[in-house]
């Protein structure tokens, strides 16, 4: 069964932006997958025309077999939206937001209120059920979202960023319990300009940049591609008086410098030249900006002609 | 969707819109008490002993009914449009977009929450009217229609307005350039058989003097013009109102980008 199938989706807003240009998309269901893109790709425009919330201008979408054009209902019922702003009452209680939420599902009060319970105690907000959502912070106001978009019990979880301005601990925390209602089968889509946070969490990964997929493939594969990786390595002597040849590498400062490593070249060598110099690698680390080194690549590819991997992983 | 579903998700419009108007009460049922107390006391009390008689009745009786329709009017479409357009400015309108709610059941839950605001204010200003005034129902029925088609058809006004609006200026432009001038004008305070005989065509064309009168007849049993065809007037614009606004949610004017 395909959670989502989208095909030849386009969308010109009004003011004449194309924000998608013929999108095609396929996600499993139970898969756990990542829209990454940079901003203004078209991220939020796909999850607006799968939620319903932004009318496309060509193309079909199918959730769950259901098309948004003819069985729109049925395909709005599968889905929990965690969008990308801040869109509840500011001036309603948590506990009014995600009963009312669930009220527009047809959950009955009664029922909703064991929901909102349970999703509120496990996004760690049940102590503030009284409080208006205005006097939330950031963070809790990105898990009530959540917790608003499961009071439905949908099949499939669309997050826009969910991770946005949250600091790193209530992260992991989002993480770990994204992992397990994935685990417990619900498909989960999120967007993200973090690679890290893409590659930590799914299985499958889409790459959008302006209204075009670029590539739509495994993890795996996706990250296999990264074929150059850069590291800072902190030395025992002055960097000024390093050298190393065959290498692309610059100084960071004083006594740390940055190679760039190809995958198949490997990194034997650098410690071999630093070593007949008499200098020791005190301590190494990946630079993490691999997301961009990704882009690059993707991008320059992108130039040469706009391709799709087809290979998906499970 | 299933019609118990429907039920529920109207239910829970409902009840936010109304948890709304009462959480907010001090602007939204005390103003109309105190405005319309103002009014008993200046207009039907100072002035209107000076007055006299109007249609046969004390002038305080007379205009009883009018500013009792006036609050209930005023109440239901301030209530759908300040509410609708916040919804639509937080953005918490998505919340009932991306549910399966039919567009019907959006606009009757909302519409019934401002009915439910313009009805409360109504009976709020109707029990200060009988301080001041020996009130009597001459056709409980007739009263009970008007009042409630009346509320209906500004609260979808109110929403019509939302819709449209794009700033917060939006939704008070139409109700102090349109609303109060046609309310004023609408026979409140007079009566039009004492206009000339232009203004009294000219007044015939405002909406409002129809609902007035029909409303004073079910108080008073006296109207400037005939009952029974009035009332079919209000039904029939309250339904090509709703269809207006069932087809501009559908082609997702003001709401879907
Ligand atoms: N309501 C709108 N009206 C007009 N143009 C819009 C609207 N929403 C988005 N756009 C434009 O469409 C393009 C895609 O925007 P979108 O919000 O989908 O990007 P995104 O990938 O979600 O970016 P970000 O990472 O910044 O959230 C942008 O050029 C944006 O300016
Ligand atoms: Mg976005």
């Amino acid at each position: 069964m395909k959670a989502i199938e989208i095909q030849g989706l386009t969308k010109t807003y009004a003011n004449g932006v194309e924000a998608l240009k013929g999108i095609d998309l396929v996600v499993e269901q139970g898969d756990f997958y990542a829209l990454l893109g940079p901003n203004g790709a078209g991220k939020s425009t796909t999850i607006g025309v799968l939620s319903s919330l932004v009318t496309k201008s060509q193309g079909s979408v199918e959730i769950f077999g259901h098309s948004i054009d003819t069985a729109l209902e049925a395909a709005k019922s599968c889905i929990g939206l965690v969008p990308q702003e801040f869109n509840f009452n500011q001036f309603e209680t948590l506990l009014q937001i995600v009963v009312n939420q669930a009220g527009y599902y047809g959950v009955p009060r009664k029922e909703a209120i064991k929901r909102a319970e349970k999703y509120l105690t496990q996004l760690e907000l049940w102590d503030k059920r009284n409080h208006r959502a205005r006097e939330l912070s950031g963070g809790m106001k990105r898990r009530l979202m959540i917790a608003r978009a499961l009071m439905h019990e949908p099949q499939m979880l669309i997050l826009d960023e969910p991770t946005a301005g949250v600091d790193i601990e209530i992260r992991r925390g989002m993480w770990d319990f994204l992992r397990t209602i994935n685990q417990q089968g619900k498909t989960i889509i999120l967007t993200t300009h973090y690679l890290e946070e893409a590659e930590l969490l799914c299985r499958n990964i889409g790459i959008i940049n302006k209204g075009q997929i670029v590539t739509n493939t495994s993890m795996k594969a996706l990250l296999a591609t990264l074929n150059v990786e850069t590291f800072v390595l902190d030395l025992s002597a002055p960097s000024a008086d390093v050298q190393l040849t065959d290498f692309d590498w610059r100084v960071v400062n004083d006594s740390s410098i940055e190679v760039d490593v190809a995958k198949e070249k490997g990194m034997n060598s650098v410690f071999a030249q630093l070593d007949a110099q008499g200098i020791q690698v005190l301590s190494m680390r990946n630079k993490a900006n691999r997301l961009e080194e990704l882009f690059v690549a993707m991008m320059g590819e992108q130039a040469n002609q706009p391709k799709t991997t087809e290979e998906q992983g499970a | 969707m299933s019609a118990s579903v429907n039920y529920i998700a109207l239910k829970s419009i409902v009840r936010k819109e109304c948890t709304r108007f009462l959480r907010i009460w001090v602007q939204t049922l005390v103003p109309p008490a105190i405005t319309t107390t103002l009014y008993f006391v200046i207009f039907g009390g100072l002035i209107g002993s000076r007055v006299g008689e109007m249609g046969g009745v004390s002038y305080m009786d007379y205009i009883v009914p009018g500013l009792i329709m006036m609050s209930v009017i005023t109440s239901s479409y301030s209530n759908v449009a300040s509410s609708f357009f916040s919804a639509k400015f937080q953005r918490n309108i998505e919340e009932l977009l991306v549910a399966p709610v039919p567009n019907y059941i959006i606009v009757l839950g909302y519409v019934i929450g401002g009915m439910c605001r313009g009805l409360l204010v109504g009976c709020v200003v109707t029990l200060v009217a009988f301080l001041f005034s020996d009130l009597h129902f001459h056709h409980v029925g007739i009263l009970v229609v008007v009042i409630l088609l009346t509320a209906m058809l500004f609260a979808l006004g109110g929403m019509f307005n939302a819709l449209f609006a794009k700033t917060f200026d939006d939704v008070s432009i139409i109700p102090t350039f349109v609303l109060t001038p046609l309310t004023y004008l609408g026979g409140v305070f007079y009566s039009i058989s004492l206009l000339p005989e232009v203004w009294q065509w000219v007044s015939k064309l405002n909406p409002i003097v129809y609902m007035v009168n029909t409303f004073r007849y079910g108080f008073l049993g006296i109207s400037d013009i005939p009952v029974a065809p009035s009332i079919a007037m209000l039904i029939a614009m309250t339904i090509v109102l709703f269809m207006v606004i069932l087809n501009m949610l559908k082609r997702g004017v003001g709401i879907r980008s």
